[in-house]
């Protein structure tokens, strides 16, 4: 099958400006994210992880234009979506969708759930009446919940329902790409497990493109056919999943994937515990971000930042200890 | 048992609200042996922290009351206990840290007033002695510069930082048997090792017990010797941690681990799923409360409570899979 782009970021940043005193002036800079680059695919899902405060929300917020980028492009299969008028960017964002990490929170709890599902419908006026009441009994049958619920309310519902919903409401537009920001993390071990198989599911139905973004490297492992790694607002590894979990190249990556407990009392791993915590995104180190918590520092880390560069097939990595001689 | 620091008999801690009594605990049993980890695992509403609270006797009262059961540290009855007893046992003998460290800490006071409290009320020392003493404290779990950090305020600190604060309060007089309440759920992963290690790393040289309650399958198999399974208020298997992740006997307890996608997976497979939703205190199903949700599950499970029953010495669990007299029906 030919790979076809399905979206593509290019040098992608967003600073964030700090204002304060009287007359609240531009004191510096938050920078969430810094120079990002990466593509999707048609049909495949795209696994975002990083810690807290990585930048990776904010990214996937970017790539469906909620949030304005200081630099950088997006392009969606093939058109600059940053240079695109109001009315054609409203077009082009029934493409894609999102759903959120806390279920309770992204939902109006003074609307039906047939309205929260129809509503873009609406807005986007593709169906009316009947028909929309029609679409709206489809598409939760589609998440496997009964269709007589459309007139309850959130709060009747658990956690994963929520998320069933909010799924629901995700696919009404019948979108390209989902941005899946965190959809498991606020749900129990046993909910996850019917979500995460759900998504799977439709992807596949669907022929959907996923941004799955999430701190979880297990689910993210599950999930995604390859892996970009984050770290300060920067993709500091990105790979084919079973080549970035069985030859992780970034000394951040390797120390992450260390640091995930597993669940098995009779696995021997070599654990690199990290010393130190993230830097603050207001004033990042110089150079390579990571190097102040890295343990393979050597000349010359302080002061450029490492590119990301290919360094095998398909395996993209910023770190300096890669650098052909 | 000689070697039993706690042990938690048919605990029930019930809250009386206007919908209802949410039975949090009803009926829960466990031990902790001494100097050993005990993980609790469960998903929410289970009833793991409710009885975390039931051992300090810190459950709200009303709506919340304890109405049975037995909680016996080294031998002696907690809730014979009257208030002042059960005061100088906490934050003494038994300490806790909780979820969201920065929720658990007074925000006005300085970190070093906070902690200092609890050995100033405990210890027979001056507020110079204890001073000294608290940073000596914060020394031991890794905080940097600690005659500095003594004086500042948790919103002064990282995530990471607050928690080893707590921990640091936790531990500054010397208890027998700390209870960590989900202590990394709100922490990085490269955090929540860091934490982690810290804990194991303090129970091996104190020689403390500790009782680890989270949601995370991983961290259960990182820190804990004994694994307790609660499902809806009850404890439904309990083994030494190589039996629960080996040869676990519960369907709950297998299908909990077959639902999580694990790191070590090398092929794609597909998660398991454990049908229907995690069941509400306010209205648990009758008989086996895992029934509704239960593969297995046979006419009498709906009607019927399996009790706690030995496997063999080590290893209890509430099925009656394993019953002499319903097993043969399965």
């Amino acid at each position: 099958m030919p790979e076809i782009i399905l979206l593509e970021v290019k040098y992608l940043k967003k600073h964030y400006p700090i204002r304060s005193g009287l007359f609240s002036k531009v004191t510096g800079y938050v920078q969430a994210v810094d120079g990002v680059s990466f593509c999707i695919n048609r049909g495949e899902v795209l696994g975002l992880v990083g810690e807290s405060g990585c930048g990776k929300t904010t990214v996937g917020r970017l790539i469906l234009g909620l949030i304005e980028p200081t630099k950088g492009d997006i392009y969606f299969e093939g058109v600059n979506i940053s240079q695109l008028e109001k009315r054609a960017l409203r077009q082009l964002r029934r493409n894609m969708q999102i759903i959120f990490q806390d279920p309770y929170a992204s939902l109006n709890p003074r609307m039906t759930i047939g309205g929260i599902i129809g509503e873009p419908l609406l807005i986007h006026r593709t169906a009316s009446g009947k028909e929309r009441g029609d679409r709206v009994s489809h598409l939760l049958e589609i998440v496997g919940m009964d269709p007589r619920y459309k007139n309850r309310y959130p709060h009747e519902f658990s956690g994963g329902q929520r998320q069933r919903i909010g799924i629901a409401r995700a696919l009404s537009l019948n979108p390209k790409l989902i941005v899946c920001d965190e959809p498991v993390s606020a749900l129990d071990v046993s909910i996850q497990a019917q979500v995460i198989n759900l998504l799977e599911d439709l992807q596949a139905k669907l022929d959907l493109t996923y941004l799955f973004i999430a701190h979880d490297l297990s689910v993210i492992k599950h999930i995604s056919n390859r892996v970009a790694v984050m770290y300060l607002g920067v993709i500091v590894e990105l790979a084919e999943t079973e080549e970035l979990y069985s030859h992780p190249l970034h000394p951040y990556t390797e120390a992450l994937l260390s640091a995930v407990p597993v669940p098995d009392p009779t696995f021997e791993k070599k654990q690199i515990i990290l010393s130190g915590e993230v830097p603050s995104p207001m004033n990042p180190p110089s150079g390579c971000r990571f190097r102040t918590r890295c343990q393979y520092i050597q000349h010359g880390c302080s002061q450029n930042p490492p590119p990301l560069i290919e360094a095998s097939k398909g395996h993209f990595v910023a770190c300096y200890r890669e650098r052909k001689p | 048992m000689q070697n039993l620091l706690l042990e938690v008999k048919n605990l029930k801690t019930y809250f009386y609200m206007d919908e209802g009594i949410a039975r949090a605990v009803d009926g829960m049993d466990f031990q902790i042996r001494k100097g050993k980890t005990l993980g609790m695992i469960g998903e929410s509403g289970c009833g793991k922290s409710v009885s975390a609270l039931s051992i300090l006797q810190l459950i709200n009262s009303p709506p919340g009351k304890i109405v049975e059961g037995e909680i016996l540290f080294e031998g002696e009855d907690l809730l014979q206990k009257g208030f002042s007893e059960i005061r100088k046992i906490r934050g003494n003998k038994i300490s806790m840290i909780f979820q969201e460290p920065m929720t658990s800490l007074n925000p006005v006071y300085t970190i070093g007033n906070q902690i200092m409290e609890s050995i100033l009320w405990h210890q027979n020392l001056s507020r110079g002695e204890a001073h000294q003493k608290v940073i000596r404290m914060l020394d031991l779990v890794g905080i940097s510069s600690p005659e500095k950090r003594v004086d500042e305020y948790p919103h002064q600190l990282s995530g990471g930082m607050r928690q080893r604060a707590m921990i640091a309060m936790a531990l500054s007089c010397e208890p027998k048997l700390l209870i960590a309440d989900e202590p990394t759920t709100a922490l990085d992963v490269t955090i929540q090792a860091q934490i982690l290690n810290l804990i194991k790393k303090i129970k091996e040289e104190t020689g403390m017990s500790v009782m680890m309650i989270t949601h995370d399958l991983g961290v259960i198999a990182e820190v804990a010797d004994d694994v307790v399974v609660a499902y809806a208020g009850k404890a439904v298997e309990y083994a030494d941690v190589k039996t629960i992740f080996k040869h676990p006997k519960h369907p709950y307890t297998q299908a909990l681990y077959d639902s999580i996608p694990r790191l070590t997976d090398t092929k794609k497979r597909r998660l398991e799923v454990i049908s229907g939703i995690v069941p509400n205190p306010l209205d648990f199903p009758s008989g086996c409360r895992f029934h509704p949700r239960c593969k297995f599950a046979k006419s009498f499970c709906k009607e019927e409570e399996p009790p706690l029953e030995e496997v063999n010495s080590s290893h209890q669990v509430r099925c009656f899979i394993y019953n002499q007299q319903k097993g043969r029906y399965f």
